[in-house]
């Protein structure tokens, strides 16, 4: 299929995903033609693929700053967050009959159907936790909230429709303090900021390898040792019997390189993007009669702008954005055309007719002043003739 | 595109003449609990015009129409019938979604033309005016619907098969390998679902069930009605009444809730009159005017002599009697193969 997107179309779309690294392609590919053995075999293509395999799991631990043992590859972000709110909800009923779980309000939605399949068919007690106008949890509100029953508390790093960050160490030691599992969805955080579990205070993370410039279909999930979890995938033994099934070891390969690259660099790219960020935020606030920037001004990820529009339709901005050659995202588009508010904007207290009218534009490795340029000409009088 | 054959087909046919061509579905209003049985609009159905659409590698968008449809076809279908008459809501929704919301919604993408799969074809006349035509395929002709539309809005149209017959535009559909849905071309209204459209009227107007006398021309009471809305002109089924020869509904009297029966001699009329008179061309022909009509979507053509009335309301004077003439149906002129225009009859 001949591509559809002309040469000079800018990809503002870094949140939803990022073009594989060319270094990660090449550390990929002998796993699909010489080493293309199963790690669980016994003979030398086995135990040369399983080589990989932990090299893989080593360069990650490091990067994470915790035990090899201590990371389980899974096939994607939303599986680790899976493993992390239905493994361990689940083991902490068995092991001390806790029935509470705690999350924001501002969760992915990995995070919040599977706490709400939780609650509806496994009948836990699930509980949100409300968020201030910038869409951060206050680290005393989880302190208030916890309770001797919670089986597990999970808060998102950086949230991937507003940009914010939450302070997940501060959650982390009052969760540590009340002796309660703590769970953070990383995706989104993993290619600016650090990921280091000690200083997070965290026992579960999760990241997902195509956030960060790695292949769709890998991820990772730390699990703190001694912290009850049950797998969720259960087959073979693989992951020490956490996470059953075949190694897919181009892509662990892939991931681990990845997360390495990005981690090493993203204090470089964290301070361009911050720029490129700030200039396009002030710019547009500027420019753009009834908008608002959501999120928090400057605890938010570096590489992250997203608006809403007062009495804008967010499906129809971003078709008009991708007709004149940008690719950006919403809270609240839905490809079958039937816009709903997103829950994290409504979450933050804005009107529907606010929220209808979201716009998110994730900057990247590629993005350069000129597309940030370009974006600042085009996107006021888009937003004006849909006023219209 | 809506995943049929027909849009399917004309947007092939014309990304293969070299037009840019962007991909539309509008998202109009179902009754909520009821999405998927919407004729056009259901999830599966967006995901068939999707993947045609990435198949002749065209972008594909979906918008948001339920309010404006819902505001104003469905909101007009449920007040015509309360007002005793019988409406068609396609032919409204082609004058003022298709052809005026999605219009618009056209021009800001920077587009010359929509384009859809109707079976009607035009043509400039000699003075650079758009004729709308029949279709070639006359069992499949769809000009009746697109009757309302006026010069500029056929000026930004295209028609891609109504040049085929439908047995060809499957043909292409398969040679161009795009899976369409295999949908019977239903007649029945695309947001009425699984419902007939009394269960509809029941549900979202329950004042309907407003029974009320059933009289004869002369006034006198034969039986009981459930509500006007219930029953059309012609309608013979269902009246209740007990007499020695078949009684047919004349008409309707919505001030006196009254349903007006008489026998078969009564039924034929050769006069009706219309208004809201849309002429293709831009103006009215010289008058009288001797062309053919069609009542109903599906009905015969008959010969009538268009005569003006007040205003600019129009009299149809047919050569034949006709039993089915149905206020609120829209009169269509043909001369020829060409649409001259319409109105609504009252």
């Amino acid at each position: 299929m001949r591509s559809m997107i002309p040469e000079d179309y800018i990809y503002f779309d870094y949140a939803a995903t990022t073009p594989l690294d060319p270094r990660v392609l090449q550390v990929m590919l002998p796993f699909f033609s010489q080493n293309f053995g199963n790690p669980s075999s016994i003979h030398r293509y086995g135990q040369q693929a399983e080589a990989a395999v932990e090299t893989a799991r080593e360069t990650c631990a490091k990067i994470l700053n915790c035990q090899p043992g201590e990371i389980v590859f899974t096939s994607c972000g939303t599986e680790s967050n899976n493993l992390a709110l239905r493994g361990t909800a689940l083991a902490n009923r068995q092991s001390r009959n806790a029935n509470h779980i705690l999350v924001s309000s501002v969760e992915h939605h990995a995070i919040t159907h599977t706490a709400e399949q939780l609650h509806r068919v496994f009948g836990f007690d699930v509980e949100f936790l409300p968020v201030n106008r910038f869409g951060q949890v206050d680290p005393q509100d989880v302190a208030a909230r916890i309770r001797p029953d919670t089986a597990i508390v999970s808060i998102i790093y950086c949230n991937n429709e507003i940009g914010t960050i939450n302070p997940i160490s501060e959650i982390g030691e009052i969760c540590r303090s009340a002796n309660v599992p703590f769970h953070t969805d990383s995706v989104q955080a993993s290619a600016y900021l650090s990921l280091n579990v000690q200083e997070l205070k965290v026992d579960l993370l999760s990241i997902g390898a195509h956030k960060f410039y790695g292949p769709k279909g890998v991820g990772a999930l730390f699990i703190r040792k001694n912290t009850p979890i049950i797998p969720i995938q259960t087959g073979g033994g693989q992951e020490s019997g956490m996470r059953a099934g075949t190694y897919n070891v181009p892509y662990i390969a892939g991931m681990a390189e990845a997360l390495h690259l990005v981690q090493s660099e993203r204090e470089e790219l964290s301070a361009s993007l911050t720029l490129m960020r700030d200039r396009l935020i002030g710019q547009m606030l500027e420019e753009i009669p009834q908008v608002q920037l959501t999120g928090h001004p400057t605890q938010r990820l570096p590489n992250h702008v997203s608006f809403v529009f007062n009495q804008v339709d967010g499906n129809l901005l971003l078709m008009h954005l991708d007709r004149v050659g940008f690719a950006c995202s919403s809270g609240s588009a839905c490809k079958t055309g039937n816009p709903e508010p997103s829950d994290v904007l409504l979450a933050l207290g804005l009107s529907p007719k606010w929220a209808l009218g979201s716009l998110r534009v994730t900057l990247g490795k590629h993005t350069t002043p000129a597309h940030i340029d370009l974006l600042c000409d085009n996107l006021p009088s888009i937003v004006s003739k849909l006023r219209a | 595109m809506s995943g049929g054959v027909d849009s399917s087909v004309a947007a092939a046919l014309l990304k293969e003449a070299g037009y840019d061509v962007i991909g539309i579905m509008l998202r109009l209003w179902t009754e909520p609990g009821d999405e998927s049985n919407n004729r056009c609009c259901t999830p599966d159905a967006m995901a068939i015009a999707r993947r045609v659409a990435a198949r002749l590698e065209i972008p594909f968008y979906v918008i948001d129409a339920q309010d404006i449809f819902y505001n104003t076809i469905v909101k007009s279908f449920i007040d015509g019938y309360m007002h005793g008459i019988t409406p068609n809501p396609c032919i409204l929704c082609n004058q003022l979604i298709r052809w005026d919301f999605l219009l618009n919604h056209a021009f800001n993408l920077g587009a010359q033309f929509i384009a859809t799969g109707h079976y009607a074809r035009l043509q400039k006349d000699d003075n650079g005016n758009v004729q709308l035509r029949c279709a070639y395929d006359l069992t499949k002709d769809q000009s009746y619907v697109l009757s309302r539309l006026n010069q500029f809005q056929l000026a930004h149209s295209l028609f891609p098969i109504g040049h085929l017959a439908k047995t060809d535009v499957r043909s292409l559909a398969e040679g161009f390998n795009l899976a369409v849905a295999n949908r019977p071309d239903s007649q029945d209204l695309c947001f009425l679902g699984n419902s007939g459209y009394r269960e509809f009227l029941l549900r979202h107007v329950p004042s309907t069930k407003k029974p009320g006398p059933i009289i004869s021309k002369y006034g006198e009471q034969l039986g009981t009605h459930d509500g006007l809305a219930f029953y059309t002109i012609g309608q013979r089924k269902g009246l209740n009444i007990s007499a020695s020869y078949p009684l047919y509904v004349l008409g309707k009297d919505p001030l006196h809730n009254t349903l007006i029966v008489g026998p078969a001699s009564d039924l034929g009329q050769q006069i009706l009159n219309t208004r809201d008179v849309n002429w293709i061309a831009g103006h009215r022909p010289t008058l009288p005017l001797r062309c053919k009509v069609k009542i109903r979507y599906k009905a015969k053509p008959e010969w009538a002599e268009i005569h003006p009335s007040e205003s600019d309301f129009l009299t149809l004077h047919f050569d034949v009697p006709l039993r089915d003439i149905t206020p609120g149906q829209v009169a269509v002129f043909y001369q020829d193969d060409i649409c001259l225009g319409s109105g609504m009859i009252f």
